[in-house]
């Protein structure tokens, strides 16, 4: 395969996922303002913190207030992450690899960039917000589908499930480390209505409301929402799963040679240390200081594949 | 009864249903309107889905457009087939011949047939493929002819397409749309398939393989990237073949071969298809300034590490000045008669020829030597007496740079219309393979028409639209 193929799918998969993750976001942004037990603007920022858009809009923008951040997060071509962009740059990327992708991948693309370019030509109202959301869902998981039901699993496969739980993954180590603070231990005491709807947002965000209500019923506190997310390895969104998944693509890559030698070790080091910590040592080394730690890691395995697999030179 | 002076393919020139469109014409007959127009709406959306856009130079992405596709297929029966055909494949045999002389012993200039100047002074004529022996001996591996119809099986050659003609996506995805659309029809009627194309063309691209290439050739389709107007072709192809799509930052010169670089390093590419122009091809044997091409391809090529396709030059021969050679080109290669017929042609370099263009421009169609889609041409008949007069200066200033024809009375297919079926003019574009192992002809090809009432203007970027086209079994 062409190293720019590689590239192009890599980044496809890359901001289709974004544009999930991105929605995804908005959406749990809107309920927690609409259970109006906070400052809203402020829930705003956070929002657009985990999003990684922050700094954009404020150098854009002179206030804060809910209809800028959704339309920021959006519809916005001068935030490189926001729904528009996203869409725009996997279509063009899928555009490069129409000869890698099926068919049936390309138009589902395809038809995501042409349904959500209509349906986000104009601002989106608060009434229209939801099903927006579940517009790009729905084509997302569309995307997601037919790659599933259609693609050989070859290289070219491999190299679209890196740049999906790359992504996934820093979207959800993002999420965590924006709200970290509501699970810290010293937090645990408190628990008042607000606590758990801002725990609440955080499971939300990552679709994770259902699975971690079947694994733990009516109870779980901040501690398992942080084991879930960051361990358990069922889960589809934590950071193990997602490590794990680099693991085996990387090793189906390989196919028993040295190729991608660099990046396999490196994500090897990822897998392991989430796998041989417990949730504990975790917060006695620091939330915060860990899933920095992990974004960084993640930073130099994308750099890492980049470079193994000859994307730009 | 009166006879039309335009013939149509349908109707002929009596309105008396012509019989390869008997079959269709009764199944039309029973359709409901409404059923069509709505098939002609999903027809469009299925090209948006899968991206069957030209992009519109110079333009953002909002302006990927799409060429309009019109439902009524245009039908050629299977005996014309054949004896065009014929036609075809002699006038493609004359062309490498040709070409394959120009670059060697020039024994055509010798004899006297064709002027020198007509060669050298050409901007078309590549001196660097002086004495090269391409792979197979095959100089254009992809020939677009370009026909049009004036009677019953009465077709002439508008121009020859010998560098990279585009267009067969088309050809493909109409009949995709159509057979989707109406599978009924194709059981009812014989059409004969086009969709065996690109294998046809990996094959015979890897039947031009140079000697050196390995018992599978390796085959890559250039593209000069995605904004060009004809990327999503060049990506379909490539598809369809099975083949990396590759783009000039990808391809480097590695021990003497042209190698693609992958994810597990450079693999020498055998046979690459281009789509981007000569001059852009080589910065280092050609224009200097091309992001597009390949440092050093033209020394690899000339010794013989990789076929390109088509031949570096071939323009030589599809230029509307050698045009009007090519009967006398057909004779002196082939020793035999024309079969296709060459639309009469004035060379304005030649006095008596430009003093009777310039009497007769309101009767003429002049067209610039080296122009391309339509543009800077004049159409006498129903051309203003300013434009008639402007072009008149331009024709006195540069003589040499225009070619004159009689304004034929193209045949017309009907299209479906918000007023039922309405004549409008058309084209016909086969596409022809040329390798060793012989000369291919797709029975079918792109049929563009001037969706104008009255135009003769097919090109896309004004206003053309494409049909399918349905050679019929015999």
């Amino acid at each position: 395969m062409l190293g720019k193929t590689a590239n192009g799918l890599f980044w496809m998969y890359r901001y289709m996922e974004r544009a999930e993750n991105t929605a995804r976001l908005i959406e749990t942004g809107q309920r927690i303002a609409l259970t109006r037990l906070n400052q809203t603007d402020d829930e705003w920022l956070s929002v657009m913190r985990s999003a990684d858009c922050l700094e954009g809009f404020m150098a854009a923008h002179d206030e804060v207030s809910r209809d800028l951040a959704v339309d920021w997060m959006l519809r916005s071509k001068d935030n490189p992450s926001s729904v528009v962009s996203s869409v725009n740059a996997a279509r063009q990327n899928a555009r490069l690899v129409r000869t890698a992708i099926t068919g049936d991948v390309w138009e589902a693309v395809n038809s995501a960039y042409m349904s959500l370019k209509k349906a986000l030509t104009r601002k989106v109202s608060e009434r229209d917000l939801p099903s927006i959301v579940r517009l790009i869902r729905h084509h997302a998981a569309l995307v997601r589908g037919v790659t599933h039901g259609t693609m050989l699993r070859n290289d070219i496969y491999d190299f679209a499930r890196l740049g999906t739980f790359l992504e996934r993954a820093d979207n959800t180590a993002r999420i965590l480390d924006v709200k970290y603070y509501v699970l810290l231990p010293s937090a645990r005491a408190v628990g008042t209505s607000l606590d758990n709807v801002q725990w609440e947002s955080i499971l939300r965000s990552v679709s994770a409301r259902g699975g971690f209500r079947m694994e733990y019923g009516a109870g779980g506190g901040p501690r398992q929402i942080a084991d879930f997310l960051i361990l358990d390895r069922r889960m589809p969104r934590s950071l193990a799963f997602c490590a794990g998944k680099l693991c085996d693509n990387l090793g189906y890559l390989a196919d028993g040679g040295d190729a991608g030698a660099g990046s396999r070790e490196k994500v090897d080091a990822l897998r392991d240390g989430l796998l041989s910590q417990s949730i504990d040592a975790i917060f006695e080394f620091g939330l915060h200081e860990f899933l920095q730690k992990t974004l960084k890691e993640l930073s130099a395995i994308s750099r890492q594949i980049e470079q193994d697999f000859r994307f730009y030179a | 009864m009166t006879e039309h002076s335009v013939f149509d393919e349908m109707w002929g020139r009596d309105d008396q249903i012509r019989a390869p469109y008997q079959n269709f014409f009764d199944w039309f007959d029973q359709e409901d309107p409404k059923r069509l127009r709505a098939k002609n709406r999903e027809a469009e959306d299925l090209f948006r889905l899968t991206g069957i856009t030209f992009n519109v130079y110079g333009r953002s992405e909002a302006e990927e457009r799409l060429i309009p596709f019109d439902i009524i297929p245009r039908i050629i029966s299977g005996s014309e087939w054949a004896k065009l055909s014929r036609g075809i494949e002699q006038r493609v045999r004359a062309i490498n011949a040709f070409l394959h002389d120009i670059y060697h012993t020039q024994e055509i200039l010798k004899a006297g047939r064709i002027p020198r100047a007509m060669i050298y002074q050409n901007e078309a004529f590549q001196s660097k493929m002086m004495g090269v022996d391409v792979p197979g001996g095959v100089y254009t591996h992809i020939v677009g002819i370009d026909l049009v119809c004036t009677g019953p099986g009465e077709f002439y050659v508008l121009e020859d397409n010998a560098r990279t003609p585009s267009g067969v996506s088309y050809m493909l995805e109409n009949r995709e749309t159509m057979l989707q659309m109406f599978p009924e029809l194709f059981s009812k009627n014989r059409v004969q398939s086009v969709q065996q194309y690109p294998i046809d063309l990996r094959r015979s691209l890897a039947a031009c393989a140079p000697r050196m290439a390995q018992a599978d050739p390796t085959v890559a389709v250039l593209t000069p990237g995605i904004y060009n107007s004809a990327y999503f072709e060049h990506a379909f192809l490539a598809d369809q073949m099975g083949v990396e799509l590759v783009e000039g930052h990808d391809l480097r010169v590695i021990d003497g071969r042209v190698a693609m670089r992958t994810t597990r390093g450079y693999k020498p590419i055998d046979v690459l298809y281009r789509r981007v122009d000569d001059d852009f091809l080589d910065p280092l044997n050609f224009n200097p300034d091309s992001q597009l091409g390949v440092p050093g391809i033209m020394d690899v090529y000339r010794a013989g590490g990789i076929t390109i396709a088509n031949a570096p030059g071939t323009g030589i021969s599809d230029d509307k000045a050698i045009y009007s050679y090519m009967p006398e080109i057909v004779e002196f290669y082939t020793g035999e008669r024309p079969l296709l017929q060459n639309v009469p042609t004035w060379r304005c370099s030649e006095p008596d020829s430009l003093a009777y263009v310039l009497d007769n421009l309101e009767d003429l169609v002049v067209k610039e030597v080296h122009g391309s889609g339509g543009y800077g041409m004049l159409i006498g008949p129903t051309a203003t007496k300013k434009d008639i007069a402007d072009f008149r200066r331009k024709l006195r200033a540069r003589p040499k740079n225009y070619i004159a024809q009689p304004t034929l009375s193209l045949s017309t297919v009907p299209i479906f219309a918000k007023a039922g079926l309405t004549p409008r003019h058309v084209d016909l574009r086969p596409y022809v393979l040329v390798s060793p192992d012989g000369i291919k002809i797709t029975p079918g090809g792109l049929t563009r028409v001037a969706l104008k009432k009255g135009s003769l203007v097919v090109n896309s970027s004004q206003g053309g639209g494409t049909k399918d086209t349905w050679v019929l079994e015999e």
